[in-house]
C-alpha cells in the first residue's frame, strides 16, 4: 500500500478495520481483501492472510497470551518476534509454537499452554504467593532430603512444568535432508545480508541466503518510506541476480568445524522441517541486532513492549498496540517508535528520554499495564509502555566459530573480539553501526571478499581431487584481498536494570533479585549463576537475557560487565525438531540372494550386524535332528571370503595366522586362527588353496570387514613389498552349507566335474565344479556342524537357483533348511567355539584352547610375543566343555561360575538344550586351576539360584572322535539331475513384470520420464589390480579418478580407475570369458604383478540418468557433485546413504548420468534409498537401456 | 565435522575414515621386552598439538594413510608413508 495518509483515532462506518486494526500501512504484509477465522481458546477470532497468530490476536484486542513458567504470571507480547517469550502457544497437536512468527491459517485451533483451568484464572498463579519457596536453585534445594519424597516432588513439579501437549496419534511426518556446498552462505536477509549476497553472487559465487522471517528485509520492513524503497530495490536485485538461492522461514542452526553448517528449512507444505547440511566456503554472519528488554518492577506485565515490537505491529500488521502510551527511549529507534505510535493514533502521554537521565521505575497492573511510575515520582495512566534501551549482538554463530565476545562500555554492548577465522565474516549490526549507506558499502565489500576467499579455498581443494581431468583449468585465485571499510560503533547509554527489580529471563521466571540471591549464596560466576538459576536456559537461549543477566551479576558482585563475561553459545542457535535432525534414517540392511526363499519358507529373521539371516524356520530342534539324521542346508552367505593372489600369499598367511601355511597344497583346506598384536583371538576361519597362486580365505560373518581391513593394513603399511592382491568376495558368492549323513548324495545329484567319493574328495579339501548347471562353484569339505558336509560357494546371482534345486532334488532324502539357531546348537554339540561368543576381548589363543594350533617355532607372526610369554608363565582362563548335572537345566549364557560363595572363576559362554543328547550342553571360560576334566563347578544363575556342572573331557559333547565328519550314509552319489537353465538374479528385486535377458531375470518396465534409475547388475565386471602407474595402467589407458574406453567393435568396454592400483572394467552381460581372456592377455604382456578377478556377481550396479541426477544424489551423498569437481568421466568412491558406493559420471546423450555400484548384498537398500530420495523429483525405474549397447 | 586430506582422494568428511591410531614404530618382536611391547600396545602420547597418526579411508580409496594433525585446530596434512 502506498497510501501515506493514515487517519488517526478511531473510525466508524462501514469497512472500518475491526478492533485494533489500523488503516492500510505502506509496508503491511496482510491481505485485507480476504478475512477468515481461527479459534483461540475456543473463541472465534478474525484474521487476514499474512497475519501471524499474535498479530491477529493483538488486532482483536487480546493482551494476555500465556502464563509464565514458575509463577504463572500473565504474559503478553514483548518483542512480537520469533523469540517472544510470552507468545508461545499450542496449535492443534503441535506444542510450543511461536505465535509471533507462525502465520495463521483458516480453521487453526490455537490454545494457550500451561494454564488451568483457563488463561484468565490460572490456579497455579498461587505460585506467586509461594514465591519465597520457589527461589532460585529451588530444584537443587528441594531434592536433598528426605530421598523417599523425591518421586512425590517429581510428580508435582511435572504438572507445573512448561509444556504444551503432544498427542500420541499425531501422524508421522516425512522429514528429509540434503547436502549443499555453497561458496558463500549468508546468515540473515536484512539489508546487509542482501547486499553481501548480491556482491558475492556478482563475483561469481554460489550463494545461499538464509532468513528466519517469512520475507527478506530485516528491519527495513517496518521502516519509513526511504527504508521501504531500499527494501524494494534490494529484493528486486536479489530476485534478478543469478546464483542466489533464497531460503525464508529458515534458520542457520549451527556452525561446526571447517564451516560445516546446519540449516533448517521450516514452513514446508504439509508442515515439517527439513535439514540442510552445508559445507560452506565462506560464512557471512548477518544476524543483525536484537533489542534488549529493560529490567524493572512489572516489566513482564502485558502491555510492556519493546520499540521493535510496536513498530512491527503498526507497520507490518496495521495493529494499534494500545490506546495511551509511555515511551522510554535511549536511541533513534525508540524515537522512530514514538513517531510510529503517533501516526497510528496512540496517545503518547509521556516520552522519557534516558539520554537525559530520565527513567521508568515500575509498572502498575497485573494482567495489563494500568499506570507507569516515573523516576521523578509522577504516575502516568497508560495501557502501553514502550522501551528502547539497547541492542544485543547475536553472538551465537560467531562464538561457535571460536570468536569470543568483548564488551565495549561506551556502546553498551558486546561485539565480536578480534580474531574471526579466515572462513567467517560479519556484516550489518553484528559488525558495527553507521548509516544504511555505510552498512551497505561495508556489506558489499565483505560479500566480494567472501566470494574471493571461497574461490581460493575451492581452487586448493580442486587441485587435490583425482576426478579432475588432466589439463583442466583451476579457478583463478585472486591474491589481493578486497579492502573492507571500517564501520563506526555508536555510543549508547548503559541501561540494563532500572531502580527496581524485575524479570531478567521471562521464560524461566528469573528476576534480577534472584540473581542477587544466587550471588549471595556463593554462585557468583556467570557459569554458576546460569546453571543455578537457569537464567538464559529457556527457548531464547540468552538472546534476550544474557546481557542483562551479566550486568545484574556484575552489580551484585561489584564487578564490571567486561570482567564478568558471558557463557558459551552452543548449537542449536534456534530450536529444531528431532524429526528434522533424524531425517531419512539410513541403516543399511544386507540381503542374501536366498532371502526370497527364506521369506516364502516363513523364516524368523535374525538381524546380525547389517545382515538379515534366517534364525529358524519354526522348530530349531527339529532342524538339528534333520542335520544329524538326514541332510540340512543353511544359508551362510555372510561368511567373509577373501580372494588372495600372488607369490607372497603363504608369507601373508604365516604372518597373520598362528599356525603354519607354507606347505598347503592345491586342493587342501586348513583351519586357522588370527590373533591381534596382544595375542587376543581376532578371528578364525578356513582357508583353501584353489590353484597354485590362488587362495580363498574365509572369516567369521561378523569379522568379514575387520579381517579384510586387517589384511590390507599389514600389506599396505608393514609389507608394501609383498606381492599379494586381496579382493573381497563375501557377497560375490552365495554360500550354502549342505550338512548331514546324506549330504554327499544330495550334492552328488547336482554336481558335475568333481569326484565326490571319500577317497577323491576328503575332509578339509576344496574343489571347483559345476553345481545345478552353474559354473565356477567352489566346494569345500569342512565340518562346523560335525556332520559330513559340503560348503558350496556359488556365484551370487545363481544362489536362489541352487538353493531351490537343493530343496527340490533332496526332497526324498528328507532335506530341510536350517537356520542360525540350529547351527549354533549343532556346533555347540561339537564343541566348536565362536569367536566373540566363547572368546572375548581378553581371550588369548591359549585361553581359547587352541594350544595345538599355536606354532611358536614359526618366525614372527602377529601375536607371537604375548603368546610366547604366556606360554612360559601359564595360568589364565581356559575354555572348557561343561554339562550341568541336571540335564534339564539350561544355564543362561553369561551365568557366572563361582567358588566359596562369591569368588568368580569364570562364566558360561554358550549354552543350549541339545536335541541330539536330550540334555543341556555348554562351553565356559574358567580359571585354569579349575579346568581339569571332571571338576565340579558351581554356576550362579541370574535368578539367584545355583546349580552344579561338570567339566567334560572334550569340548565336543557329541562324537568327540569326529567319526561322523568322515562318514556318511553310504548312499549312491549321482547320477546328476537336470535342473534347468540357471536363472541369474540381481540383488535388486525387479519391479513389475520381468523378462529373461542374457540369462538374467530383469524388469520389463520401461520409462521415458526425465529421471530414471535402471538396474545394470547383469553387466560383466572385471576387477584388475596392478601397480598404480605401470605398464598395465598405460595399457588400460586411464587411472584412478577417471574413466576411459577400450575400443573394440562398435562400442568399448568401460574402464574405470576405481582406486590406486585398481580398475573395474565393465562390458555387456555375458561377456565374462571373453573379457577375462583379453585382460589376462593384456596383463601378461606387461610382465607386471597383476590380477584379474571376476566381480560380475559381487557388485550391484545401477544407472541414474536425468537432469536432476545430481540433486537426487545431493540428498544421500555428502560429496560436492558440481561439474568442476565431478565432471563427465570422473570416478570416485564415497558413502551414499551410508553404503560405501562407487560413483562414475558417464553422461549419455548430453544428459547427466551416474553409474553407482556397491557390494551386492547392499544393492536393494541402495536402490530403495535412491528411489526414496528421488521421489520428490519424480524418479522412475527403467529397464536396462536398449538399444544402445554397452554399460 | 572436520575434513581430512586424503592424499589420494582429496578433502573428505571425517566420517569416511576409520581412525587407526598414533603412528609409532613397531618394536622388533624378536628382540622386544614385555615392557617395550606393552608400551607399544597401550601407551599413547596424546599431545595437545601436532601428532602423527594413521587413518584408513574406508569409504573411499581404502588406503591406509598417515597424517600430521593439530589436535587443537584439527588442521591436518598428509605425510609420506602409510605407516
Amino acid at each position: 500500500m502506498t497510501d501515506q495518509h493514515v487517519r488517526t483515532g478511531a473510525r466508524t462506518g462501514a469497512g472500518a478495520p475491526a478492533g485494533h486494526r489500523l488503516d492500510p500501512q505502506p509496508g503491511e504484509v496482510i491481505d485485507r481483501s480476504r478475512t477468515f477465522t481461527f479459534s483461540w481458546n475456543s473463541r472465534s477470532v478474525a484474521a487476514h492472510p499474512g497475519d501471524t497468530i499474535a498479530s491477529a490476536l493483538a488486532a482483536a484486542g487480546e493482551r494476555v497470551l500465556s502464563r509464565s513458567f514458575k509463577y504463572h504470571r500473565p504474559r503478553g507480547l514483548l518483542t512480537a518476534s520469533y523469540h517472544d517469550p510470552g507468545a508461545i502457544v499450542q496449535v492443534d497437536d503441535e506444542p510450543n509454537v511461536r505465535a509471533a512468527h507462525r502465520l495463521v491459517a483458516e480453521g487453526m485451533r490455537v490454545s494457550s499452554q500451561n494454564t488451568w483451568p483457563s488463561l484468565r484464572y490460572d490456579i497455579k498463579a498461587v505460585n506467586q504467593l509461594a514465591g519465597r519457596f520457589l527461589a532460585p536453585g529451588f530444584y537443587y534445594k528441594t531434592f536433598i532430603k528426605p530421598e523417599r519424597l523425591w518421586p512425590v516432588y517429581e510428580k508435582v513439579l511435572a504438572r507445573f512444568a512448561h509444556a504444551g501437549t503432544v498427542s500420541p496419534d499425531t501422524p508421522h511426518g516425512y522429514h528429509d535432508k540434503r547436502f549443499a556446498h555453497p561458496d558463500v552462505l549468508v546468515a540473515g536477509g536484512g539489508p546487509a545480508g542482501m547486499a553481501a549476497a548480491l556482491a558475492a553472487a556478482r563475483a561469481g559465487a554460489r550463494v545461499l541466503l538464509v532468513e528466519e522471517e517469512h520475507a527478506l528485509g530485516g528491519h527495513l520492513r517496518w521502516g519509513g518510506p526511504g527504508e521501504l524503497d531500499v527494501l524494494a530495490e534490494l529484493r528486486a536485485a536479489v530476485a534478478a541476480t543469478p546464483g542466489i538461492e533464497v531460503l525464508t522461514d529458515s534458520a542457520v542452526l549451527a556452525r561446526y568445524d571447517d564451516n560445516w553448517v546446519a540449516v533448517v528449512v521450516r514452513g514446508l507444505p504439509g508442515g515439517g522441517e527439513r535439514l540442510i547440511k552445508a559445507r560452506v566456503g565462506t560464512l557471512v554472519v548477518a544476524a543483525g541486532l536484537i533489542e534488549r528488554p529493560y529490567v524493572f518492577a512489572g516489566n513482564d506485565v502485558p502491555g510492556v513492549l519493546l520499540s521493535t515490537a510496536v513498530r512491527r505491529l503498526i507497520n507490518l500488521y496495521a495493529v494499534r498496540p494500545g490506546r495511551r502510551a509511555v515511551v522510554l527511549t535511549a536511541n533513534a529507534d525508540g524515537d522512530a517508535a514514538v513517531r510510529d505510535l503517533r501516526r497510528a493514533g496512540v496517545d503518547v502521554a509521556h516520552v522519557a528520554d534516558a539520554r537525559r537521565g530520565e527513567d521508568v521505575v515500575r509498572v502498575h497492573g497485573r494482567s495489563g499495564v494500568r499506570a507507569v511510575e516515573l523516576a521523578d515520582g509522577r504516575r502516568i495512566d497508560a495501557d502501553l509502555l514502550v522501551t528502547a534501551t539497547g541492542w544485543t549482538t547475536p553472538m551465537a554463530l560467531l562464538n561457535m566459530a571460536g570468536v569470543r565476545p568483548v564488551y565495549v562500555p561506551r556502546a553498551a554492548r558486546f561485539v565480536p573480539g578480534e580474531a574471526l577465522p579466515d572462513e567467517v565474516l560479519a556484516v550489518g549490526g553484528v559488525a558495527g553501526d553507521g548509516t544504511l549507506e555505510q552498512l551497505r558499502a561495508h556489506a558489499d565489500a565483505v560479500g566480494a571478499e567472501a566470494a574471493r576467499r571461497a574461490s581460493a579455498r575451492r581452487a586448493t581443494m580442486l587441485a587435490t581431487v583425482p576426478t579432475r581431468p588432466d589439463g583442466a583449468l583451476l579457478p583463478p585465485s585472486d591474491q589481493r584481498p578486497v579492502p573492507i571499510p571500517e564501520l563506526p560503533l555508536d555510543d549508547h547509554p548503559e541501561l540494563f536494570r532500572g531502580r527496581t527489580h524485575g524479570m531478567v529471563d521471562f521464560s524461566e521466571d528469573v528476576s534480577s533479585a534472584d540473581i542477587h540471591t544466587a550471588a549471595r549464596e556463593g554462585y557468583d560466576s556467570v557459569e554458576l549463576v546460569k546453571r543455578y538459576t537457569t537464567v538464559t536456559m529457556g527457548p531464547a537461549q540468552g538472546k534476550l537475557e544474557t546481557v542483562n543477566a551479566v550486568a545484574v551479576l556484575a552489580e551484585a558482585t561489584g564487578s564490571s560487565i567486561a570482567a564478568t563475561g558471558t557463557t558459551t553459545w552452543r548449537p542449536m542457535h534456534v530450536p529444531v525438531t528431532l524429526g528434522a535432525l533424524a531425517g531419512r534414517i539410513h541403516e543399511p540392511v544386507r540381503h542374501s540372494p536366498m532371502q526370497p526363499a527364506h521369506d516364502r519358507l516363513g523364516a524368523v529373521p535374525l538381524v546380525a550386524g547389517q545382515w538379515i539371516r534366517p534364525d529358524h524356520y519354526g522348530d530349531p530342534a527339529a532342524e538339528v535332528r534333520a542335520v544329524r539324521e538326514r541332510v540340512g542346508i543353511i544359508d551362510v552367505t555372510p561368511i567373509g571370503k577373501l580372494d588372495l593372489r600372488g607369490p607372497d600369499v603363504p608369507a601373508l598367511l604365516n604372518l597373520l595366522y598362528v599356525n603354519k601355511w607354507s606347505k598347503l597344497e592345491v586342493g587342501r583346506v586348513r583351519y586357522g586362527v588370527m590373533c591381534a598384536e596382544d595375542g587376543v583371538v581376532l578371528d578364525d576361519g578356513v582357508t583353501g588353496r584353489l590353484a597354485p597362486d590362488r587362495w580363498l580365505l574365509s572369516t567369521t560373518s561378523s569379522g568379514a570387514a575387520t579381517v579384510w581391513e586387517w589384511v590390507e593394513n599389514w600389506l599396505q603399511t608393514e609389507h608394501p613389498d609383498w606381492q599379494v592382491h586381496v579382493t573381497p568376495l563375501t557377497t560375490a558368492y552365495a554360500s550354502i552349507n549342505v550338512a548331514g549323513p546324506r549330504s554327499r548324495e544330495l550334492v552328488g545329484r547336482l554336481t558335475e566335474g568333481v569326484d565326490l567319493s571319500e577317497e577323491a574328495f576328503g575332509y578339509m579339501h576344496v574343489r571347483t565344479g559345476r553345481v545345478a548347471g552353474v559354473e565356477d562353484c567352489v566346494l569345500w569339505r569342512i565340518g562346523f556342524t560335525g556332520e559330513l558336509s559340503y560348503e558350496l560357494h556359488v556365484p551370487a546371482a545363481y544362489g536362489l537357483h541352487v538353493w531351490e534345486a537343493l530343496l527340490e532334488h533332496g526332497r526324498d532324502l528328507g532335506v530341510a533348511p536350517f537356520g542360525v539357531e540350529a547351527q549354533r546348537i549343532l556346533r555347540l554339540e561339537k564343541g566348536h567355539l565362536i569367536v566373540g561368543q566363547d572368546t572375548d576381548g581378553q581371550t588369548s589363543a591359549f585361553g581359547a584352547g587352541l594350544d595345538r594350533l599355536v606354532k611358536l617355532d614359526k618366525d614372527d607372526f602377529v601375536g607371537r610375543p604375548e603368546l610366547a610369554w604366556e606360554h612360559e608363565t601359564g595360568g589364565g582362563p581356559r575354555l572348557v566343555g561343561l554339562q550341568p548335572l541336571d540335564g534339564s537345566v539350561v544355564p543362561p549364557e553369561a551365568s557366572l561360575i563361582v567358588a566359596d560363595g562369591s569368588r568368580i572363576l569364570g562364566r558360561v559362554t554358550s549354552s543350549r538344550m541339545s536335541p541330539t543328547l536330550g540334555r543341556s550342553v555348554c562351553l565356559a571360560q574358567v580359571d585354569a586351576a579349575h579346568a581339569a576334566p571332571g571338576t565340579r563347578l558351581t554356576v550362579h544363575l541370574p535368578d539367584g539360584s545355583r546349580i552344579t556342572a561338570r567339566v567334560t573331557e572334550h569340548h565336543a559333547h557329541v562324537d568327540p572322535d569326529g567319526t561322523r565328519l568322515r562318514g556318511g550314509s553310504g548312499g549312491p552319489v549321482g547320477p546328476v539331475r537336470e535342473t534347468g537353465v540357471p536363472i541369474a538374479r540381481s540383488a535388486i528385486a525387479p519391479t513389475g513384470p520381468t523378462v529373461l535377458e542374457d540369462g538374467w531375470e530383469v524388469t520389463a518396465r520401461r520409462s521415458t520420464v526425465h529421471l530414471t534409475l535402471a538396474d545394470l547388475s547383469s553387466v560383466t565386471k572385471m576387477a584388475v589390480r596392478a601397480p598404480h602407474g605401470g605398464a598395465v595402467a598405460a595399457a588400460l589407458g586411464t587411472r584412478f579418478g577417471r574413466i576411459g574406453r577400450i575400443v573394440r567393435d562398435a562400442h568399448g568396454a568401460l574402464v574405470v580407475g576405481s582406486g590406486p592400483g585398481e580398475w573395474l572394467v565393465l562390458d555387456v552381460p555375458g561377456a565374462q570369458d571373453a573379457l577375462r581372456s583379453r585382460l589376462v592377455e593384456l596383463v601378461a604382456a606387461t610382465g607386471e604383478f597383476a590380477s584379474v578377478v571376476d566381480l560380475t556377481h559381487g557388485r550391484a550396479l545401477v544407472r541414474l540418468r536425468g537432469q536432476r541426477s545430481a540433486d537426487l544424489l545431493a540428498k544421500v551423498c555428502a560429496i560436492d557433485l558440481a561439474d568442476d569437481v565431478v565432471p563427465d568421466g570422473a570416478a570416485l568412491r564415497t558413502s551414499v546413504a551410508a553404503v560405501v558406493t562407487d560413483i562414475v559420471r558417464d553422461d549419455r546423450g548430453g544428459v547427466p548420468s551416474y553409474l553407482l555400484h556397491c557390494e551386492r548384498s547392499s544393492g536393494q537398500f541402495l536402490a530403495d534409498a535412491l528411489l526414496d530420495a528421488g521421489a520428490e523429483f519424480g524418479v522412475e525405474v527403467d529397464a536396462y537401456p536398449e538399444p544402445a549397447p554397452g554399460p | 565435522m572436520i575434513q581430512l586430506p586424503c592424499p589420494w582422494c582429496g578433502l573428505r568428511n571425517v566420517v569416511e575414515f576409520r581412525y587407526v591410531g598414533e603412528s609409532r614404530p613397531r618394536p622388533d618382536p624378536a628382540t622386544t621386552t614385555p615392557e617395550q611391547w606393552r608400551e607399544h600396545l597401550y601407551i599413547r602420547a596424546n599431545p595437545r598439538g601436532q601428532v602423527l597418526e594413521s587413518w584408513y579411508h574406508s569409504a573411499g580409496c581404502r588406503r591406509y594413510l598417515r597424517l600430521q594433525r593439530d589436535t587443537v585446530s584439527n588442521q591436518a596434512r598428509p605425510v609420506e608413508g602409510a605407516e
